[in-house]
């Protein structure tokens, strides 16, 4: 079931345009994460969802709610975790928790969420001294204590070091499968690709991939095979005999395959260079990254513009 | 109500823990009370014999002016740089709950305050005049008054400039408000100046009703009325919820 529902929307700033017309939806159980460059439009678009940004035009529904004229009622049912702030400098985690803990109906018990995202060692320690990694696992407790049906994270793993990293996705992917939706942005593409169920990745405040991460995937993904060799190959040749294009993208002693790589075509690779006695090295093959497609995508809306 | 609850209990431990608050809320209202009682070197109203029959009701409202206006005022301005305003706009308190509560701290720390200083000055010798009624009304309609000074300059400073710009209009009407030397020891353009502030007519509304007794100026009662419609509903018109 759609929980949040946006459609054309747009969002200015003055004359400049930050968001131009994006529509999307996130469901129930499901991660949909949001991926751009600085200034592409995430946190606008992220803002609009909790109410502190006007659209210029096209309409935003959260859980059936419009954020702009029922963010207290929304309130009540989403959970929000804002870049880097929203709690007295002065309060200790524990303080922190048991005032948002007391905003809600049916809390989850602040001390349980302490020992889930490891506060318990700082939670006398008010917030201006935490680490910034303390700091997001706080504020990411804050945004879901209450239970939310939804929960919305604006760079939940920024600054946090790799083991707090884990302790953030445990607790994220723990929401999603109790039925939670949860919509977050991130720079860390490889997180992306560890939660995502479906990715939006927005340049220039458009969508320009949207789907389920295996679709995605699937649609501008491709494999290959690379390897290094001093010996020069003769080009013509090898892909006479193996049907197959030969790039040598970068000039040097790298070759790559692309396209459809199957076990064989390794074979007859290796085959057709021991032949001709081509000393190589590192052959290897891949299958490319969110972080590839996302790097492609951008770059493309970059020339294009 | 369960929201409203936990936030004003937050709030009135944030104000009766912070040091800089208390300072100002309590401790220096209470040395201008104790010291200038004692140390007798600055004038009394014409006809006034007894120090506390003016210190006590002119502390009074120099401890309701730092509550409503510079305490909370700061307060606020930090919530507001650190982000903590926006993020309660998204719980179930929002922004009404939270300025409920944030009243509700200002008037039980100056419940604390007012009581801290009525006994104080039962102690010196001081015999109240006793317009509880009158006192009552004059306390609220200040703290009014005063708090919607300090949430305009806090909902339009940041906290660094609040803590700057409060503490120097503080002084400002600390020195003009008659609460520890009569306005008529002024020269006469800022005694003039003088009767058009709250400090001032709060300070006087006191004074009558506590210490010397007598008519209250309408006057006072006008200027007080007026800053305590007008500086709300600034603050309501010009507060920015996010910095």
């Amino acid at each position: 079931m759609a929980v949040i529902e946006v459609s054309d929307l747009h969002i200015a700033y003055g004359s400049k345009e930050a968001v131009a017309g994006l529509s999307f939806e996130a469901e129930t159980g499901q991660i949909l994460v949001v991926l751009g460059p600085n200034g592409a439009g995430k946190s606008s678009t992220i803002e609009s969802l909790e109410g502190f940004r006007k659209p210029s035009s096209g309409t935003v529904r959260v859980l059936g709610l419009d954020p702009q004229k029922q963010q207290r009622e929304l309130g009540k049912k989403i959970g929000v975790m804002l870049q880097g702030g929203g709690v007295n400098p002065r309060m200790t985690p524990s303080q922190a928790l048991a005032l948002f803990a007391g905003y809600y109906q049916n809390p989850i018990d602040p001390k349980e969420l302490e020992r889930f995202l490891e506060l318990d060692h700082i939670k006398g320690t008010s917030f201006r001294r935490l680490s910034g990694g303390e700091k997001q696992r706080l504020l990411l407790a804050l945004a879901v204590v209450g239970r939310p049906e939804v929960v919305m994270l604006d760079e939940p793993t920024s600054g946090v070091d790799p083991a707090g990293r884990v302790v953030i996705r445990n607790l994220i992917t723990k929401l999603r499968d109790e039925g939670a939706a949860v919509i977050l942005t991130t720079h860390e593409l490889g997180e992306a690709e560890k939660l995502g169920d479906r990715v939006l990745i927005i340049a220039k405040g458009r969508s320009i991939a949207y789907g389920d991460l295996s679709t995605i995937k699937s649609q501008h993904s491709e494999t290959q095979i690379t390897f290094r060799s001093s010996f020069p190959i003769d080009q013509v040749d090898f892909e006479t005999h193996l049907k197959v294009r030969l790039e040598r993208p970068f000039g040097n002693d790298l070759y790559v395959i692309r396209g459809d790589i199957y076990s064989e075509l390794v074979a007859q690779v290796t085959r057709y260079l021991a032949d001709k006695n081509v000393n190589f090295t590192d052959l290897s093959t891949a299958s490319t990254t969110l972080e590839d497609i996302y790097l492609s995508l951008t770059k493309q809306q970059e020339v294009a513009k | 109500m369960k929201a409203y609850l936990a936030q004003a209990k937050s709030e009135i431990r944030l104000s009766l823990t912070q040091g800089e608050s208390l300072l100002v809320t309590i401790l220096i209202p209470v040395i201008f009370l104790l010291g200038f009682t004692v140390v007798k070197v600055l004038p009394l109203p014409n006809g006034v014999h007894s120090r506390p029959v003016f210190l006590v009701p002119g502390t009074m409202a120099l401890a309701v002016m730092a509550t409503g206006m510079v305490s909370q005022g700061i307060a606020t301005a930090v919530d507001r740089t650190y982000g903590v305003l926006k993020r309660l706009g998204v719980t179930p308190l929002g922004k009404s709950g939270f300025l409920y509560a944030k009243i509700t701290a200002i008037l039980v720390v100056e419940i604390v305050q007012l009581l801290i200083l009525f006994l104080l000055g039962l102690f010196l010798g001081w015999h109240p005049n006793g317009n509880y009624f009158a006192f009552i009304v004059g306390a609220i309609l200040a703290t009014v008054a005063f708090s919607g000074i300090g949430l305009l300059l806090a909902g339009t400073l940041r906290s660094e400039a609040m803590i700057g710009v409060s503490n120097a209009v503080y002084l400002i009407l600390l020195f003009l408000g008659g609460m520890i030397f009569p306005v008529s020891s002024l020269p006469t353009p800022l005694a003039d100046l003088a009767k058009i502030l709250p400090a001032q007519a709060t300070s006087e509304i006191f004074y009558h009703a506590l210490g010397v007794g007598g008519i209250i100026p309408t006057s006072a009662w006008i200027v007080l009325i007026i800053w305590a419609v007008a500086a709300p509903a600034l603050a309501a018109k010009f507060f920015k919820w996010d910095s």
